[in-house]
């Protein structure tokens, strides 16, 4: 198939996750990315390992985010292989970097300067909290981005606190955003064949994901989210039934819903609080404390298979075993594997993005520190 | 000059998922044009979230949709028809989000539409794929973060299922329609050729968990463990989380236990000194810190712990956010104007391109606000 990036070539000088998982949806749409790493250790993420993962010398984290990637191995220190470096950059149609504000500078590297080298590169960079402010320095770690952003008061219940989101959140979606302004770069070099610069946050991409809530905000007289007392509650501005219900064997999730209809089928009488659409949201707590009582009678077959027929947004709260048991799991074929070399395989999940009706598979393990040091050395001539 | 400056986009889409993704394609400077349905519109129009409603719609609708034209039709009438395939056929992008079938119903499917416009990149987003077995059950936001094993990341072991308080799902499958939609005209802008895009929701919320399901692919199935306090994620050791002070709360992620320890003056942690501990013991070591971070304000901690160079944070709100001089230099809020004069705050586009925020002044379209012009504009037919 024809991947639309072919012929793209990026350059990676970035760690952790925020970054790298941008190259590695540029690598899956078909751009050659080339990891800029330093001797010896490489990539810090080599070393994080969770539960203590490894698959070799480096953890399954960074086999995770790194695959259908080249490595090479450069000291940004060393000026023999800065100058290496810089006869690459030259060639590069991308170059990608999340060190804190100034340290390209230091280095060389700066936007402005690696114009010079090359005049039509594509040069973004990922930091925390953008590069002017007071924030300019912190560090940019997803848990910390979380907690200024206001994100922390969104999930859970009110008496919970702050209740972070338990995946890297602000990483990921900033990772996102890179790809979509990397691309877009690149669709306006095709036509003004000049350099542009990308940049991106996760402090923005924090509050991206919140623009719906935020322009709530922004126009309610600044009204702080108020989320329900009740456990299983899901969204701070949504009004009953929106949220998880334990049943007799499980949790059943239940999304926007007319109300009359679902307690007519589940056989709850909530009429003396449901009056009228305000009363959704007025009386959610009351409302859910409710449904609640009916719904841990029975199993969750027993609600699905009465609910799901009337269209009623519905479904079974699975984990992860079960959630990969399920027939879409398979026929979607999220799944796939990593071929390691010597005849061992990891399993992965896949590029969300379909093209022209083909998935984006690609079975290249993550490359160990330098892997490809010499054929790059040869190929672009770097002596 | 903006990227996408001269494109143009036609989007049936409606409530969040695929509406972002044109929101952000408006932002970059393409042209966007909302297909509504005459009378109704996109019914996230009335979708109210808390009540809140702004110049007689919805706050989300006023966020999803600034910077767009609204083209109000019905698509069962024959004239509206054509005029909706001559729109097409000048159009660089085409985005929907129905379920499968309904636009091979109504005409509008991928073939059709790529014989009347070869060169156009065509972006589907589902539920749960076109094919096989739950292809037509709805896309919810919850429902996928329910049926992907996302809500056992959130929150502390015993709160049951946690979902994001998000439509996370929505907006990344959102995300992941724009990139594709981008790598389709880049490579149209450099092949000629035109493209089918196709996102889904469930494929999006595992790509968002890529990390945690392959660990578990790779671990003999072993599923998540969220501690029972002070949880952030269920597979990273002590101290990761939010802990409540004497004032407030503070965010700690990664720091060595013994240097913490000792920062902190709390000896009980001095004792972890083995690094495995950190993951093994995190429940003792998270509790240990829990009764101690209670006895100092916020600001008593931080001002031990940043100097130190350890990861931390205060816990903010969106007031207390929103009044800090590190959010102003962000200049992330916006103002914009519809067409009768309303005028509404909002975040902007988090890109930034050549040194350039991404601003645009556009409210969001009254119901066929733009019909007039789009006719005058596009359609040749009587």
């Amino acid at each position: 198939m024809n991947r639309p990036l072919e012929g793209i070539l990026v350059l990676e000088f970035c760690q952790f996750l925020a970054g790298p998982s941008a190259g590695l949806k540029l690598a899956d749409l078909g751009a050659r990315v080339i990891k800029i790493e330093r001797p010896v250790k490489g990539d810090a993420c080599r070393q994080l390992a969770i539960k203590n993962l490894f698959i070799g010398e480096d953890s399954l984290l960074f086999h995770t985010i790194n695959r259908n990637k080249e490595s090479y191995a450069a000291d940004l220190k060393n000026p023999e292989d800065l100058a290496l470096l810089k006869k690459l950059i030259a060639k590069t149609d991308v170059l990608t970097h999340n060190f804190r504000p100034g340290v390209m500078d230091k280095i060389g590297l700066d936007y402005s300067s690696v114009q010079q080298i090359n005049p039509k590169i594509i040069y973004a960079s990922v930091t925390g909290y953008g590069d002017t402010g007071p924030w300019a320095a912190k560090p940019g770690q997803d848990l910390l981005v979380q907690s200024v952003s206001g994100l922390t008061y969104l999930s859970g219940n009110a008496e919970d606190g702050p209740v972070p989101f338990g995946l890297s959140v602000t990483d990921i979606m900033c990772g996102n955003h890179l790809v979509q302004g990397i691309i877009a770069a690149l669709i306006k070099r095709a036509k003004s064949r000049k350099s542009v610069q990308v940049e991106v946050s996760l402090l923005e991409s924090a509050l991206d994901i919140q623009f719906e809530v935020l322009t709530t905000y922004l126009n309610d007289g600044g009204q702080l989210p108020k989320r329900s007392k009740v456990n299983g509650s899901a969204h701070a501005y949504l009004s009953a039934p929106y949220g998880t219900y334990q049943t007799a064997d499980g949790y059943i999730a239940m999304a926007m819903g007319d109300l009359d209809k679902i307690s007519a089928i589940i056989g709850c009488d909530v009429s003396e609080i449901y009056t009228d659409t305000d009363s959704t949201f007025e009386h959610r707590d009351e409302l859910l404390i409710l449904l609640g009582k009916t719904l841990i009678t029975k199993a969750n077959a027993h609600w699905l298979s009465l609910l799901e027929p009337h269209d009623i947004w519905c479904a079974g709260v699975l984990n992860y075993q079960e959630a990969m048991q399920l027939d879409v799991f398979r026929s979607q074929e999220i799944r796939q594997e990593l071929k390691l070399g010597d005849g061992e395989t990891i399993g992965t999940t896949r590029s969300p993005i379909r093209i022209d009706g083909y998935k984006l598979y690609a079975d290249k393990a993550a490359p160990k520190i330098g892997a490809d040091n010499e054929k790059i050395n040869s190929e672009f001539d770097l002596t | 000059m903006k990227a996408l400056e001269d494109y143009l986009v036609v989007d049936f889409s409606q409530f969040l998922s695929g509406p972002s993704a044109s929101l952000r394609l408006a932002d970059m400077g393409a042209r966007v044009i909302k297909i509504e349905r005459s009378g109704t519109g996109d019914i996230c129009r009335s979708l109210y979230t808390s009540n809140v409603i702004m110049n007689g719609e919805s706050s989300v609708f006023h966020a999803i949709n600034r910077n767009k034209e609204s083209f109000e039709v019905d698509l069962k009438q024959e004239v509206d028809c054509q005029m909706v395939w001559e729109l097409l056929a000048k159009a660089d992008v085409m985005i929907h989000n129905f379920r499968p079938g309904v636009m091979e119903r109504l005409g509008f499917d991928y073939p059709a539409v790529k014989a009347h416009n070869p060169g156009i990149i065509y972006a589907e987003l589902s539920g749960y794929g076109t094919e096989g077995k739950g292809k037509g059950k709805p896309g919810q936001d919850l429902l996928l973060q329910s049926v992907t094993g996302l809500t056992w990341l959130s929150g502390n072991a015993g709160s049951g299922p946690v979902a994001m308080g998000l439509s996370i799902v929505d907006m990344l499958a959102g995300a992941h329609l724009a990139q594709g939609i981008l790598a389709g005209l880049f490579r149209k802008v450099t092949q000629g050729l035109g493209a089918l895009i196709q996102v889904s929701m469930i494929e999006s919320a595992y790509d968002f968990q890529f990390e945690t399901v392959t660990t578990f692919m790779n671990d003999g199935g072993v599923l998540p463990e969220r501690t029972t306090k002070n949880n952030a994620n269920a597979y990273l050791g002590a101290p990761y989380g939010i802990y409540k002070t004497a004032n407030g709360f503070l965010a700690l992620a990664m720091g060595s236990i013994p240097v913490l320890g000792r920062l902190l003056g709390c000896d009980e942690l001095r004792s972890f000194e083995v690094l495995a501990e950190a993951f093994d013991k995190r429940e003792e070591i998270k509790a240990i810190l829990a009764v101690h971070l209670q006895t100092q304000s916020t600001q008593y901690w931080l001002s031990i712990l940043e100097p130190a160079d350890i990861w931390c944070a205060d816990v903010l709100n969106w007031k207390e956010l929103m009044e800090h001089e590190g959010f102003k230099a962000l200049n992330m809020i916006q103002e914009v104007e519809m067409i009768d004069g309303y005028r509404y705050r909002t975040t902007r586009c988090p890109i930034r391109i050549d040194g350039e925020s991404l601003f645009s002044e556009r409210g969001s379209p009254k119901l066929g606000q733009d019909n007039e012009q789009i006719i005058r504009q596009f359609i040749k037919i009587n």
